[in-house]
């Protein structure tokens, strides 16, 4: 048995071991979790929590699912949070400058203090990819904000409001589609089935017995 | 950070990594991997399977997990819901907000369907999300369709559903242009040319990835078109039960709002079931990488209704999740360390296999080693180690950062440097192989107009999935499956809701004298420990 230590979830003391994260901290207490819970592993950021360690006052954002308690955390955790998303068509929006100062404007309020990157659970540098979609630097908006969850802890601590997983989100969509050069070897195959080259080969290989499949694949060539 | 004990165990993986990064170890022949799936893999353990008492798969064998909801009765069995006051009346009603849902969705309403989408969870909390190491597709020059159909069906025992199997691979290409049109952000080269790898099984390289976050990239992606698109989405709200009509077609389903307890009626000319998996029933006691609303429920409503399942008796171990520390114990980490060179290797130091087996083949071997005494000890089991720092000596420093970030972060927010040290893994529950039988357009077996989309299927793969098909199979088989929902909606006349199905289910499981005292759908896994 590992050794336990005192939690406090929205204020109300448990004592739990050690060695959990905050989410099977707050189980082990009794809770089922509807909301603050999804994929647990780290990539849905649907357990974005606040805590603060009793004796400092440093307010550290963090996902439930990631995190090990520790002696002393008063946690709280952040189900939702109002960060707003603006809609547009794909297919007709430019991956231009102008873009982010209709869709997002807000971005232009940013102050500078950096609560963003701090907050960040992913330890992104938020602020910097702010910094360029501000300046219409799509593609490496998209390249810095990449690893973003979306737990919206960034959001929660903005002065100006912003709500930076969007941005981000909104990068990367453009950066995929409009930016990122085409591939022409997938137009190229894409053209190759709709011609019909493949339905002849795929109908034979469809109708061949299993004895004729299990010799082609036990014997089939691997790409180096 | 490592024990001391496995610290002296890293020391020989060490010592042989210059001998072993010289030789490729040598693939097993068909009848070593017959021998070691019979002797090792988890579904050839009796003990972890009974049978199906009732419905349409009565006689055959399921986890003992998913028998024992199967033979559950529905929770709205004794509640009187009042079928004739509709809260939402759609064409087309997805259950589920995965990459296989907002796919449905977004095809459905691009042919001008009425689409709602409903979700457990959140839209976008799914395994789709988790998926890390890439997406198969037969779009390069030395590759084709037919390759990749034979990758596939001999990794999956030569058992998928031909119509099926062949609509995933000729249909890959023409997926992945479709997510790169949505702005789905592939690792290129300069020149447009898709980075691609291995994957376990794989005799091509047809592994296209978003770094380590491939399925969070598209998942995010495709749940922002949703949204551009003002699709309905209502979270928190469960479907807990199919509602039937006079004629035997489905007409839409009982919703649970998971917040206030209330029941809903949504009313839908055609329905698709796109719920997911099972991970969090954890079958024989295993880990899962999935995510926490995977508990199987589409195929209880479907079943209950009178849909067939197929293959539900198969079920895929990714052979390599964390195996320590307990922190993250059962979380995936990606097959795309072993593609980018990674080995498996034993405590002595010993790479006993090819590191790119097929996915079964591959886990059957780590529970072999670790079985033999030849695992790492850890505090809840045993592990062998993923020689992570051999991909830095292949393909030059910084590439684990570049490449497979989220791994690079997920173990050192516990102190392990993943390019300095290996890692330790076992097997974790990852994958329904099987699921609610469809046919080719994506339509079950028994009810008309109801559809099923994404991991609630079965028999795309056959009895074991290749790495990369499954986020293949969600977009072509979701896409489909909502273009063929709306074409059905606007021929679909409904007539007389019942929810009968449920009283006669009832029936049979008293007559089979199998009822489980619980009710099923789960919903959420009982996770929450109460001391009274």
């Amino acid at each position: 048995m590992s050794n336990m230590v005192n939690v406090y979830f929205y204020g109300k003391r448990y004592s739990v071991p050690g060695d959990l994260t905050i989410m099977t901290a707050m189980e082990y207490a009794g809770y089922t979790l509807k909301r603050g819970c999804g994929c647990r592993h780290g990539f849905c950021g649907a357990c974005a929590t606040i805590y603060r360690i009793k004796g400092c006052n440093e307010l550290k954002t963090c996902l439930a699912c990631q995190t090990q308690v520790q002696e002393g955390m008063y946690v709280a955790s952040i189900p939702f949070f109002p960060t707003d998303k603006r809609t547009y068509d794909i297919n007709t929006i430019k991956a231009d400058q102008r873009v982010m100062m209709e869709l997002y404007p807000e971005i232009y309020a940013c102050i500078g203090c950096n609560a963003c990157t701090k907050a960040c659970t992913q330890s992104l540098n938020v602020m910097q990819y702010i910094a360029y979609a501000q300046r219409g630097e799509l593609e490496k908006c998209a390249e810095e904000s990449f690893d973003c969850v979306g737990c919206g802890c960034c959001s929660v601590r903005c002065p100006a409001g912003i709500s930076h997983p969007m941005v981000g989100l909104l990068a990367r969509r453009l950066t995929g589609k409009y930016i990122a050069p085409e591939t022409k070897h997938l137009t190229d195959r894409v053209n190759e089935i709709n011609a019909g080259a493949y339905d002849e080969l795929i109908e034979a290989i469809m109708q061949k017995p299993i004895s004729e499949m299990q010799e082609l694949y036990n014997h089939r060539d691997i790409e180096k | 950070m490592f024990t001391p004990e496995m610290m002296e165990s890293i020391k020989k993986v060490e010592a042989t990594r210059e001998a072993r990064m010289a030789v490729e170890p040598r693939r097993m022949t068909a009848e070593e991997k017959s021998e070691l799936l019979k002797a090792y893999h988890p579904d050839y353990r009796p003990e972890g399977f009974k049978e199906i008492k009732i419905g349409p798969n009565k006689g055959q064998k399921a986890p003992v997990e998913l028998a024992d909801l199967l033979h559950s009765n529905s929770r709205l069995l004794n509640e009187n819901i009042d079928l004739s006051k509709i809260d939402y009346d759609v064409d087309v009603l997805v259950i589920g907000g995965g990459g296989a849902g907002c796919s449905a969705a977004i095809e459905a309403h691009e042919a001008g369907a009425n689409v709602m989408v409903v979700t457990k969870l959140r839209i976008g909390d799914a395994n789709t999300m988790m998926a890390e190491g890439g997406i198969q597709a037969a779009d390069k020059p030395n590759d084709s369709p037919v390759q990749h159909y034979l990758d596939a069906f001999g990794g999956g025992h030569f058992a998928a559903r031909p119509e099926l199997l062949r609509r995933l691979v000729m249909e890959a290409p023409d997926a992945i242009q479709w997510l790169n049109k949505l702005g789905v952000m592939f690792d290129k080269y300069e020149d447009g040319t898709m980075v691609t790898t291995h994957g376990g099984g794989t005799s091509r390289k047809r592994m296209h990835a978003c770094k380590d976050y491939s399925g969070a990239e598209i998942m995010r992606t495709v749940r922002d078109e949703v949204l551009n698109r003002k699709i309905p989405v209502v979270e928190f709200t469960s479907a807990v039960e199919l509602i039937k009509d006079d004629k035997g077609q489905v007409a839409g389903a009982v919703l649970l709002n998971m917040e206030t307890d209330d029941y809903l009626v949504a009313r839908a000319k055609t329905v698709i079931i796109a719920t997911g998996g099972a991970g969090r029933l954890h079958y024989q006691n295993f880990p899962t990488s999935n995510h926490y609303g995977a508990t199987a429920d589409g195929l209880i409503l479907g079943y209950r209704a009178g849909a067939p399942l197929l293959y539900q008796d198969t079920i895929q171990y990714h052979p390599t999740g964390v195996a320590y520390p307990s922190q993250i114990f059962g979380a995936l980490v990606t097959e795309k360390v072993r593609s980018l060179g990674a080995m498996l290797v034993n405590k002595d130091g010993e790479a006993y296999a090819h590191p790119l087996e097929t996915r079964d083949v591959s886990a059957s071997a780590i529970i072999r080693e670790c079985a033999g005494g030849k695992g790492v000890d850890t505090p809840l089991g045993s592990g062998v180690w993923l020689d992570t720092p051999m991909i830095e000596m292949i393909h030059g420093e910084g590439t684990i950062e570049k490449r497979i970030p989220a791994m690079l972060r997920m173990y050192l927010n516990y102190g392990i440097d993943m390019r300095k040290v290996p890692i330790l893994v076992y097997p974790t529950l990852h994958y329904q192989n099987g699921g609610l039988e469809i046919g080719g357009e994506g339509y079950t077996k028994a009810i008309p107009n109801l559809l099923v989309a994404g991991e609630a299927v079965g028999g795309i793969h056959g009895r074991n999935r290749l790495m990369g098909n499954s986020l293949l199979d969600i977009i072509v088989f979701g896409r489909n499956a909502g273009k063929a929902a709306a074409r059905r909606a606007a021929e679909t006349q409904l007539s007389e809701m019942n929810l009968d199905h449920i009283k006669a289910y009832a029936d049979e499981l008293a007559a089979a004298d199998c009822a489980e005292e619980g009710v099923s759908p789960l919903l959420l896994p009982n996770y929450a420990r109460h001391q009274r």
